[in-house]
C-alpha cells in the first residue's frame, strides 16, 4: 500500500467522523478500502482499547506500521488528525471572537446540552451492545458512581475497578 | 500565571492523563474537567462543557477536545503541546505493541472484557457531569439533553442531527 493511500484513507476517517471516529473508521478500513478483514480489524482495535490512549488513534499507528513501518504510522496519524485540527482551530477562533455574542451564546448552549445527552446515550449503547454479565454491569455502575457522584480521581477508579473487572472477567472464563 | 508555566502544567497534566486513559478520550473527561476546572482554574465547568461541545461539532477523534483546551490556555503552542502530551507516549506504546498477535494471547480478550465496563461507566459519568453543567446554567435545556440521549441510544443515525437540533433549540428558545 502506498503512503498516500494510508494518509488519504485516514484523512477521510478524520473528516467524516462526527461525534467520534469509531464507526467511520471501521467502514473505511474494512468495507471501503479492504485494508483488513473484519476479524483482523477487531483484533487491532481490541489491542488499541486495552492500551491507554485514543483507541482509533492507537489503531492508526498499528495499521500504519503494519503496512509501511514508521513512515506508515506517521502518515496514518497525520491523516487522522491534520484536517480535523485545522477545522478545530477555525472553530476555536470563531468561538473566541463570537462566543459571548448574544446570538451565538444560546446556540452554543443548545449544542453543549445535545453533546452531553449524546455522551450518555453513547455509553448506554456501548453497554447494552456488550451484554456484560451482572457482576461486570455492577463494576460499570461503580465506575459511574465513582466518577460522577463521588468525584474520585481517575487513577483511583482505574486502578481500583480495572483489576477488579479483569479478575471477574477471567474468573468467569474459567468457570 | 505565566505562559511558560501554563504550557508546563498542560504537558504534565495531559501526560499523566494519557497513561491512565483506558477507554479513550471521553472516559477521561471527568478527570480532565477536574484538572482543568478545579485544579488549575483555567475555565469554568460550563466553559469546559462548551469546549467539549465545540469539539463534538467538529469532525475527528473525540480526543481533540484536549487540543481545544490547550488552545484556550496557551494558544496554538498550547494546542500542540497538549495534543502531543496526550497522544505521544501512548502512540509509542501502540507502535511497540503492533506485532502482538492477540490470537496468541487468548486471555487478552478477557482482560479487554473486564476493562470495557469501567470505560463505559466512566463515559456515562462524563455525560452526567456535562449535562449537569449545561442544565445548571439554563434548566430549559433539559429536554435537549434527554432527547439527544434517547436519539443516540435508540437510533444509528449520525450524531450531527442532535447537535443541529440542539443548535436550533438554542437559537429559538434560549434567546435572552
Amino acid at each position: 500500500m502506498r503512503l498516500r493511500e494510508l494518509f488519504l484513507g485516514y484523512a477521510k476517517i478524520g473528516l467524516l467522523g462526527f461525534g467520534g471516529v469509531a464507526v467511520i473508521a471501521r467502514h473505511v478500513i474494512v468495507e471501503e478500502r479492504r485494508w483488513l478483514s473484519e476479524r483482523d480489524y477487531a483484533e487491532v482495535l481490541g489491542l488499541g482499547q486495552v492500551l491507554p490512549g485514543p483507541n482509533v488513534g492507537n489503531a492508526a499507528i498499528m495499521i500504519g506500521r503494519r503496512f509501511r513501518g514508521l513512515t506508515g504510522a506517521l502518515a496514518a496519524t497525520a491523516g487522522l488528525y491534520a484536517a480535523p485540527l485545522c477545522i478545530l482551530v477555525l472553530l476555536a477562533m470563531f468561538y473566541d471572537a463570537f462566543g459571548q455574542d448574544p446570538h451565538v451564546a444560546p446556540v452554543m448552549r443548545g449544542i453543549a446540552a445535545a453533546a452531553a445527552g449524546m455522551v450518555i446515550g453513547m455509553a448506554l449503547k456501548m453497554g447494552t451492545k456488550l451484554k456484560p454479565p451482572i457482576e461486570l454491569v455492577l463494576v460499570g455502575a461503580a465506575a459511574l458512581v465513582a466518577g460522577a457522584f463521588l468525584r474520585l480521581p481517575l487513577p483511583v477508579i482505574v486502578l481500583g475497578l480495572g483489576p477488579l473487572g479483569i479478575w471477574l472477567s477471567l474468573r468467569r472464563a474459567r468457570a | 500565571m505565566s505562559e511558560e508555566s501554563d504550557l508546563h502544567a498542560l504537558v504534565v497534566s495531559f501526560l499523566g492523563l494519557s497513561l491512565i486513559s483506558v477507554g479513550g478520550g471521553i472516559a477521561v473527561l471527568p478527570e480532565m474537567s477536574r484538572l482543568v476546572v478545579e485544579e488549575h482554574g483555567w475555565m469554568s465547568q460550563l466553559h469546559f462543557a462548551k469546549l467539549f461541545a465545540l469539539a463534538q461539532a467538529a469532525p475527528g477523534p473525540n480526543i481533540m477536545v484536549v487540543g481545544l483546551i490547550g488552545w484556550h490556555v496557551a494558544g496554538a503552542g498550547g494546542m500542540f503541546a497538549a495534543m502531543a502530551a496526550m497522544c505521544g507516549p501512548t502512540s509509542l506504546l501502540a507502535y511497540g505493541f503492533t506485532r502482538l498477535q492477540r490470537r496468541e494471547f487468548p486471555w487478552l480478550k478477557r482482560v479487554e472484557r473486564g476493562l470495557v465496563p469501567v470505560a463505559v461507566g466512566l463515559i456515562a459519568a462524563s455525560g452526567l457531569l456535562l449535562a449537569e453543567g449545561t442544565v445548571r446554567e439554563a434548566p430549559l435545556v433539559l429536554p435537549v439533553v434527554a432527547g439527544s440521549f434517547l436519539f443516540v441510544w435508540r437510533t444509528a443515525r449520525s450524531p450531527l442531527w442532535v447537535l443541529g437540533a440542539g443548535a436550533l433549540f438554542g437559537a429559538l428558545l434560549l434567546r435572552p
